[in-house]
């Protein structure tokens, strides 16, 4: 495959950023997205360029990672996975492909296409703790949970806090991610001792990161790598307005 | 402004039901007495307080919303969001603000000359009130106000088309089972309410061009 490629750089978080554009050739429709990458450094390190910072670990959909806006969506053009798992023939030969960096206030570029996610840590610090008792493992029948609730709880779970919620909303607002972390607690009987505590400090914080608000779009439903479901955000407003109001 | 906005679109249908009286060819009689009721009942009175609140609380609260959602991404995207969200969703805070628009024509040509701050085109009734009825005929017989009155109509049922399921979803109220009722339910609320308004304008004019 060829490939035209714009790809933001910048060299550090003050300094002021702009598109480069590079070309790829010999690029095999089954290399993944991240490997056209890491092709594409191998050849700038050769030409004494800079490489392309981007961030990525497991490389197998599990950490959260990756990122990376690619021609209009984040983890690029497929459905329910990360950009580590996405394949050049979800591209044509002779593409152009632009590659951006998340944007919203709360995700700072650091450099190139990395930015910092630390304001999800801050919001998942500031949920606090769960009361349970420390000690040996508990039997596992002594809490009884119910199917449905151990599964919703399950789902809301899968969250890897990529931030693809963050990018993809028009709004760049954290609600699909803050509602897994409060959805995932709130349903079970060890989350629901300090649950009105968690919901009120988690909000909070968000909005002072400076996310924006949900306008219902669901945008970020559709890009979640995990397929984290909307009616955790309308869990999050009814446990919202419990906490507040009851 | 979910709260709002589920109080809005109930006034809506109050508010449709007395246009309905227009349809009548009783000279006004049921609009008339329908109009007296609202402009004399105390209990409707209170309301009135209630609902100007809820329309200003609703627009500022929108706006406000807006602007802190444009600052939370100060630097934009090269390529415009390709993800798969419904249409009209996007453009919510566009069709409130021509909703706003009408709203802004529509107190000019009611509300204001009940308050008294602009002349009424047509004579007056008997004891000097405005005469509504016959100020919706002359406005509706007018082609580019009618046309206009449709055009914005049709810009409200984008704007409720979003709005009513969104608004169950900000306050909690989602369910696997009712959910999609409701979802049902706000698409044909969005068509029903602003055809509903949208055949009174066609009425009076259509009956204007054959006569």
């Amino acid at each position: 495959m060829k490939l035209k490629l714009k790809i933001w750089r910048q060299s550090d978080a003050s300094s002021k950023g702009r598109f480069v554009k590079y070309k790829l050739d010999g690029i095999s429709p089954n290399c993944s997205f991240l490997e056209m990458l890491d092709i594409l450094n191998e050849q700038l390190i050769g030409q004494d360029e800079e490489p392309i910072a981007f961030d990525h670990d497991c490389r197998e959909g599990i950490c959260g990672m990756c990122s990376l806006y690619i021609n209009g969506r984040p983890h690029g053009p497929d459905d329910a996975i990360t950009t580590c798992q996405l394949h050049m023939r979800k591209f044509r030969d002779r593409d152009t492909i632009v590659i951006e960096p998340w944007r919203a206030k709360g995700f700072p570029v650091i450099k190139d296409l990395i930015i910092d996610r630390t304001a999800f840590d801050k919001i998942i610090q500031e949920g606090g703790y769960t009361s349970a008792h420390t000690g040996g493992a508990p039997d596992a029948n002594s809490i009884l949970i119910g199917k449905v609730e151990a599964d919703l709880s399950m789902d809301a779970a899968a969250c890897i806090g990529c931030g693809a919620c963050v990018a993809a909303c028009k709004n760049a607002s954290a609600m699909l991610f803050v509602s897994a972390k409060v959805s995932q607690l709130a349903l079970l009987p060890q989350g629901k001792v300090e649950a009105k505590e968690r919901v009120k400090k988690m909000v909070a914080m968000m909005d002072e990161l400076g996310f924006g608000n949900c306008t219902n779009t669901y945008a970020c439903e559709a890009e979640c790598p995990k397929e984290i479901s909307r009616s955790n955000i309308a869990r999050l407003n009814r446990e919202f307005i419990c906490a507040k109001v009851l | 402004m979910a709260l709002l906005g589920i109080f809005l679109m109930v006034f809506l249908v109050v508010h449709l039901g007395i246009n309905l009286c227009l349809l009548r060819d009783d000279g006004g009689l049921w609009f008339h007495e329908a109009a007296h009721f609202m402009g004399t009942n105390y209990v409707v009175k209170v309301f009135e307080v209630v609902l100007f609140a809820g329309f200003i609380f609703h627009i500022l609260l929108g706006i406000i919303l807006q602007i802190k959602n444009w600052i939370s991404r100060p630097v934009r995207y090269r390529v415009g969001n390709k993800s798969t969200t419904p249409f009209l969703s996007k453009y919510m805070i566009y069709t409130g603000g021509i909703v706003l628009i009408f709203l802004v024509i529509h107190f000019m040509n009611f509300y204001f000359i009940k308050l008294g701050w602009v002349d009424s085109p047509v004579p007056l009734l008997q004891g000097g009130e405005p005469d509504f009825f016959e100020t919706a005929r002359w406005l509706f017989t007018q082609p580019f106000y009618s046309i206009l009155y449709i055009v914005l109509m049709v810009v409200l049922a984008f704007h409720l088309n979003h709005a009513f399921g969104a608004a169950f979803q900000t306050l909690g109220l989602e369910h696997k089972t009712y959910t999609p009722f409701i979802q049902g339910f706000g698409t044909v609320y969005s068509i029903v309410i602003p055809l509903g308004y949208t055949i009174i304008p066609l009425y009076f004019l259509i009956f204007s061009l054959v006569s």
